[in-house]
């Protein structure tokens, strides 16, 4: 009797703070669908192509806002150390050897155009969106690890454990024995569109350095093109001709 | 040529059954380890992030490699219309398939999912090597399979020339596509090289040849049926130019990083400061793998001794697994070049040398790919017509027989006329 007086007190709970929740963000979630958002049941598009500038001269040595923000959204952990642990994004420290000069940057999959990974990946687990996300489908993904092997920037990451229930989170398929890397916080760039900022920029620009720029290359109007056409950036390795989808300035 | 006539290995009793269960029970180590690996995660064995392929890949390359390499001895004889080879052919083509199932399994079983294998052969993705690898193994292993069909089937004898040569073909194919695993990596400074094709060729001819005169002493010993020192010497003779052959393109390999200053880190490396993977190259590889079994079968008395024979194929067998461990090993411990001139470090070993060390569950796993190769080949001979009855030189090569015959014989007379 107590316990059924219980349960309907927490459904009456659960549904009081759904609907405040619900009228709370409504207005904004319809009011950006309208504006920007692609319906859910639509295919991504080649209409954009995301992608981020990362400006070198924001970004702090030893700072990993970054990174935090990113193992904080997609909930990866330590397990067994770093030689075996997932590094969806890694901050890299850079240094001339014969200036000196030294940069900090945080380094991820970089999103190619022409992506080496989904090249030799022999299911085609390893793929690129038609708005230029590069994902790995964890379901035909037979660990092979090829991709690792053929990625210039070391941006993938093999689960070499159990991931236990409490590290799920839905908009992360995980799971032992694949191969895994940055999807440039894909659930919110669907949820989102070019409103969307991936969960290491977001980070940053709490940390005040705001070294992030996300948004639509295809687009000439967004800030991100606009940067890009006012101060040109640099891609890492563009002697490989992939055609990042991030680009760097200050380096 | 007289008539060859092939029998079932019958002549070996309880010893055969012993001989089984040691390698069947090598077998079972190695699928012991892949489900260790497999069920706690590749966490613990040797490789991780850096190293994405470890010893086992090692293993199963090598076996790959030799596979297509040990039909060379089938294709010598029917390509290459060389008469003594023929009575060989069918342990040649039977060797190739078992050696390609060993590795394969080696591979699959290191997979991070070996239960998707399925998947692997339903998706397909046509720009990725491995996915042309997987129809041409498989391929690989029917056309051989029909080539052995058509020498040992009577009624389908006269497609045995056709097989023969497609088999070579595709065999080719085959180890270039090997080859290309690497040599399409354009990520890495140690591979990204269309010479890897040629290399993996040229040292399939030599682990096979190997491999091939290792088993053909074993199985004709362990039977009492006679082999004859002109095939010996012949086989010996095509090994040392393999080996020849296979350092020939090593060196052109690393004389083109030598001269491409890009490369010269990678080659500072494996050649003069890598450590482990430096002696590794010198000593395994280099010298115990290609110097000594040269001098050793070219020698004009150890050439001729079966003992050194035998000693140099496995020296050659060694010294490719140690070579396949320098490009599969040393090629992904040294860092990717993110920053040409740069220093670079991070959390994620960007910029110095990873840490490998092979783990038992993988030595295991790579040794059962070589047990299961082995108890294939002995389990078909003993049910099949795959071994002749005599490899005797009068019985594949009454000419040469009969010319070492009266050289023996001028010898002896020289000598005595000496004596006198």
């Amino acid at each position: 009797m107590e316990k059924e007086a219980d349960t309907a007190r927490r459904r009456f709970l659960a549904r009081a703070t759904g609907a405040i929740a619900g009228m709370v963000v409504a207005p904004g979630v319809i009011l950006q669908q309208v504006a920007r958002a692609k319906p859910a049941d639509e295919p991504v598009t080649s209409a954009q192509r995301w992608g981020m500038l990362i400006d070198t001269n924001k970004c702090q040595k030893g700072c990993d806002a970054c990174v935090q923000g990113c193992v904080k959204e997609n909930n990866i952990r330590s397990h067994y150390g770093p030689a075996t642990d997932s590094q969806w994004i890694r901050k890299v420290e850079v240094r001339d050897r014969n200036s000196g000069h030294s940069f900090s940057l945080p380094m991820m999959c970089q999103h190619c155009a022409h992506p080496p990974c989904a090249d030799v990946c022999p299911t085609g687990a390893s793929f690129r969106r038609a708005d230029g996300i590069v994902l790995v489908d964890r379901h035909i993904c037979i660990g092979c690890r090829y991709c690792m092997m053929a990625c210039p920037y070391k941006a993938r990451s093999f689960v070499h454990e159990d991931i236990g229930p409490e590290e799920h989170v839905p908009w992360v398929p995980r799971g032992k024995g694949t191969v895994e890397a940055c999807t440039l916080c894909v659930q919110r760039v669907d949820r989102d569109g070019a409103n969307a900022v991936p969960a290491c920029a977001e980070a940053c620009a709490a940390d005040g350095h705001d070294a992030f720029v996300f948004g639509d290359l295809n687009d000439p109007n967004s800030r991100i093109s606009q940067e890009l056409a006012k101060h040109g950036a640099t891609e890492i390795r563009a002697d490989l001709g992939l055609d990042l989808g991030i680009r760097y300035r200050g380096i | 040529m007289k008539k060859v006539n092939y029998r079932e290995l019958v002549e070996i009793g309880r010893s055969y059954w012993g001989f089984l269960a040691i390698v069947g029970f090598f077998i079972l180590l190695g699928l012991g380890a892949a489900y260790y690996m497999e069920s706690n995660g590749h966490h613990v064995t040797g490789m991780s992030n850096q190293v994405v392929w470890g010893t086992p890949h090692v293993f199963a390359v090598f076996l790959i490699v030799a596979a297509s390499g040990i039909l060379n001895v089938a294709s010598i004889g029917s390509v290459f219309r060389k008469g003594p080879y023929k009575p060989l052919a069918r342990m040649s083509g039977l060797f190739a398939i078992a050696l390609l199932v060993g590795g394969l399994a080696v591979l699959v079983l290191d997979l991070g999912r070996p239960d998707r294998l399925i998947v692997a052969m339903t998706h397909y993705n046509f720009k990725s090597i491995f996915a042309w690898n997987i129809f041409l193994y498989t391929g690989f292993m029917v056309i051989v399979a029909i080539y052995l069909w058509t020498m040992m089937d009577p009624v389908v004898n006269r497609f045995k020339a056709y097989a023969g040569f497609f088999a070579f073909l595709w065999r080719l194919i085959l180890t270039t596509g090997t080859g290309l695993i690497f040599g399409f990596l354009i990520s890495r400074d140690a591979y990204g090289t269309a010479i890897m094709a040629p290399m993996f060729i040229a040292s399939s001819f030599s682990f096979g040849m190997a491999i091939f005169l290792l088993a053909l002493f074993a199985i004709m010993r362990s039977t009492g049926r006679p082999l004859g020192d002109v095939l010996v010497r012949r086989l010996k003779n095509v090994l040392g130019i393999f080996i020849g052959g296979a350092f020939y393109f090593v060196v052109a390999y690393h004389l083109m990083n030598l001269y491409a200053t890009s490369h010269h880190d990678v080659e500072r490396f494996i050649l003069l400061d890598g450590g482990v993977y430096t002696r590794i190259f010198w000593i395994g590889q280099i010298l115990l793998g290609t110097f000594v079994p040269l001098a050793m079968l070219y020698h004009p008395t150890l050439g001729r001794s079966r003992g050194a024979i035998a000693t140099a194929s496995v020296l050659v067998v060694l010294g490719g697994l140690a070579q396949m461990y320098v490009i599969i090993i040393g090629g992904q411990v040294f860092p990717i070049p993110l920053f040409r001139g740069m220093e670079v470090s991070s959390s994620f070993f960007d910029g110095v040398v990873a840490h490998y060390a092979p783990s038992l569950p993988e030595v295991l796993l790579g040794f059962s790919g070589m047990a299961l190769a082995v108890a294939l080949s002995v389990v078909a001979m003993r049910v099949l017509r795959f071994v002749p009855e005599s490899l005797a030189d009068e019985v594949v090569d009454p000419h040469a027989a009969a010319a070492v015959a009266a050289e023996t014989a001028g010898e002896e007379e020289t000598g005595a006329a000496e004596a006198a």
